[in-house]
């Protein structure tokens, strides 16, 4: 996976709290074999009416967020179903960064196993982020060795995550390459209680 | 120190625990189906990797199988994905329940039935309701396609620990009230996001007298509550279920095994780092109104009012669901008519569903009007009902019977609810668009749905029905 640090970006307000993975991704377009080309398809139906026509209104609509590289959302981001298609789909789309005060759990994993950053941020500094974004587009510098999110006028939200995370994101490690240096032990494990 | 199940079975599967960093955890059973796993295997083959243990994986196809003929799947790119599953397991020796096997159906409907779920495992699987099988005291969760891919190739999972959370049941669940509604009572009272972050243990004496079914539709919908997983302590009612299944050691083995799962049990004193009761006098026959599975409440009640919501965006939201949904503040839930009745899904689609849907709409007949269908949760409870001659009866009632599989749960096939209309279903989601774009899914029991069929709206089984008489 891509490694990921810095992004600098506008950022997308997207005031909906409890999106879940159907809205995020719907399932007509899970029956793809690959891993890309869902961008397309991220929230198509709130994006377009039954008759493909843009829908006015939307913020993935709005030409202002265009090129925008961090989703701002409300709690409970991602709930529903583990499809990865929904971070595929994020991060195809554009997205490197989601903001919200929470998640679902196996949509955050899920985020960080393809190089996206889920950053937690207390409710009213979302609200504050939301508020701002939605009136004008606010441009964001998120620095994940710092584990900062600044604002333009320098206000600085700090965000904590799971050093084990943020190492793989840092480097883009692959994960599997990594537990491979286990294999010792899986194998003793597997011995010990008779799994062999 | 007494510990709970969710403890000690953590601590039986530490693989690698180092301070600072998640446990490599490993995992007993890998379930798999067509949706979330070809792009795990094509990273094996990206890599060179192989599947490090083909023994502790089970493939079966469940999500967008047709349930009419299964001879034709009409969308091409559906096919595809069906027959890209064969030539993965084929290629990595895989073992597979293919459309064809008698043991297919939705995943964690077979898992239980063949015996491979049990209690102490890890189980994990590319699909949220793993969590059912948490019913017989496994640690069971959804996994997306990446993790697929790593327990592919490793047997193993890093996880950091996950707090725990009891959810105490008080009481005795009065009859006529369903293992549904008491989960979407739960969720309505505690929210979908309540057990964010935790594993969920159900306890109390109301969940000791279940079946291992109704304990598999109550675990089954820990995820609708947020959390990682949820599961029940076994006892003798666990023990007996799995004697005799397919995969389960016979004899002395047997009955070895049985003593280790039942020292599983949390002991008496374990403590949580949260724990919340509900009591049995707030568990009634349970409908969702709204778009998310915490939208619920009393069949005899009413769609909220906005008034209700002093948040403005609980206000929002509410006033967003109900626009989509295509109801009034303050409808009588027992006024609002219904066009389709869907008996199937991992949450209601066993035999004990099937019995209790047969039992409310025998010698009656659907309504004008209302398309109903009943797809059986795998091929082996469908066989079991035409053997009791429930498909008879549920034809005879005007219902479609189906093949197994998951069918309008998520309309992924052919089965699909029309925009705009309404569906009584037994499924565990209600999201926008779950059922088909624009569709309106309401969630409650089988018996519930049945009766909705026959009257044409949302009734109250108790009333309408003898159901336990
Ligand atoms: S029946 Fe529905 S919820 Fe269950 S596995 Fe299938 S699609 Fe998922």
């Amino acid at each position: 996976m891509k490694p990921i640090n810095e992004v600098t970006s506008i950022l997308t307000p997207l005031d909906r709290s409890n999106v879940d993975t159907d809205q995020i991704i719907s399932k007509e377009f899970l029956k793809r074999i690959e891993r890309t080309g869902f961008g397309k398809y991220l929230f198509h139906h709130w994006r377009f009416d039954a008759d493909g026509n843009k829908r006015d209104g939307f913020v993935l609509n709005d030409s202002r967020f265009d090129g925008s590289e961090i989703l701002v959302a409300r709690e409970n981001f991602g709930c529903g179903s583990s499809r990865e298609h929904a971070p595929w789909a994020i991060l195809d789309y554009g997205f490197r960064v989601v903001i919200a005060p929470s998640y679902a759990d196996i949509f955050y994993n899920n985020c960080m196993k393809n190089g996206i950053l889920p950053i937690r941020l207390p409710e009213e500094e979302v609200e504050e982020l939301l508020a701002k974004g939605k009136a004008d587009p606010v441009q964001l510098a998120v620095n994940l060795a710092e584990q900062t999110v600044t604002q333009p006028d320098g206000t600085v939200h700090r965000f904590d995550i799971d050093p084990y995370w943020k190492e793989m994101l840092l480097n883009g490690w692959d994960e599997i390459a990594l537990t491979f240096k286990y294999e010792d032990q899986i194998a003793k494990y597997e011995e010990v209680t008779q799994r062999a | 120190m007494a510990k709970t199940i969710i403890d000690k079975i953590w601590d039986r599967h530490i693989v690698v625990g180092e301070p600072g960093k998640p446990d490599l955890l490993y995992i007993d059973l890998h379930l798999l189906h067509e949706v979330t796993s070809p792009q795990a295997f094509e990273g094996l083959r990206l890599n060179g990797r192989k599947v490090r243990r083909p023994d502790l994986c089970f493939a079966t196809m469940d999500h967008n199988v047709p349930t009419v003929n299964r001879k034709v799947i009409n969308d091409p790119i559906a096919r595809k994905q069906i027959r890209t599953l064969a030539e993965n397991c084929e290629e990595f020796g895989v073992p597979l329940a293919d459309v064809d096997h008698p043991d297919q159906g939705i995943v964690h409907v077979i898992g239980p039935e063949l015996g491979l779920t049990q209690p102490g495992k890890t189980i994990v699987c590319g699909d949220s309701h793993t969590s059912t099988h948490g019913a017989f005291g496994a640690l069971a969760f959804g996994i997306g396609t990446s993790e697929v891919e790593h327990v592919l190739s490793t047997q193993t999972l890093w996880q950091s620990r996950p707090k725990t959370m009891e959810i105490r049941i008080d009481g005795e669940i009065a009859p006529g009230v369903a293992a549904k509604d008491i989960i979407l009572a739960i969720i309505a009272k505690f929210g979908t996001d309540m057990g964010t972050g935790h594993i969920v243990e159900y306890t109390g004496e109301a969940i000791r007298k279940l079946t291992m079914e109704e304990r598999m539709t109550i675990c089954n919908m820990s995820i609708e509550a947020g959390a990682r997983a949820g599961l029940i302590s076994p006892d003798e009612t666990t023990v007996e279920y799995l004697r005799g299944r397919k995969y389960v050691p016979d004899g002395d083995a047997f009955e070895q095994a049985a003593a280790d799962w039942l020292s599983l049990a949390s002991d008496e004193g374990a403590e949580y780092d949260k724990s919340v009761s509900i009591h049995s006098d707030e568990i009634e026959p349970f409908i969702t109104w709204g778009t998310n599975p915490g939208m619920g409440a009393g069949i005899n009640g009413h769609v909220p009012y906005a008034s209700d919501f002093e948040n403005e965006l609980e206000r929002d939201s509410f006033l967003r669901a109900i626009e989509y949904m295509g109801l009034e503040e303050g409808q009588k839930f027992t006024d609002i008519e219904i066009q389709h009745v869907f008996i199937g899904s991992c949450t209601n689609a066993r035999m004990s569903d099937l019995r209790e849907a047969a039992r409310v709409i025998e010698g009656k007949k659907v309504r004008d009007g209302v398309r109903a269908m009943v797809v059986p949760g795998s091929r082996t409870v469908k066989k079991q009902a035409e053997e009791e001659g429930l498909d008879k009866v549920f034809t005879a009632a005007g219902f479609e019977w189906r093949e197994s599989g998951c069918s309008m749960c998520l309309a992924m096939n052919d089965d699909v609810v029309p925009a705009g209309e309404r569906c009584a279903s037994t499924s565990n989601r209600n999201f926008e668009g779950r059922q088909g774009t624009g569709a309106r899914t309401h969630l409650m029991s089988p018996a519930m749905a049945a009766a909705a069929a026959v009257t044409g709206r949302f009734t109250d089984v108790r009333e309408q029905f003898a159901v336990h008489a």
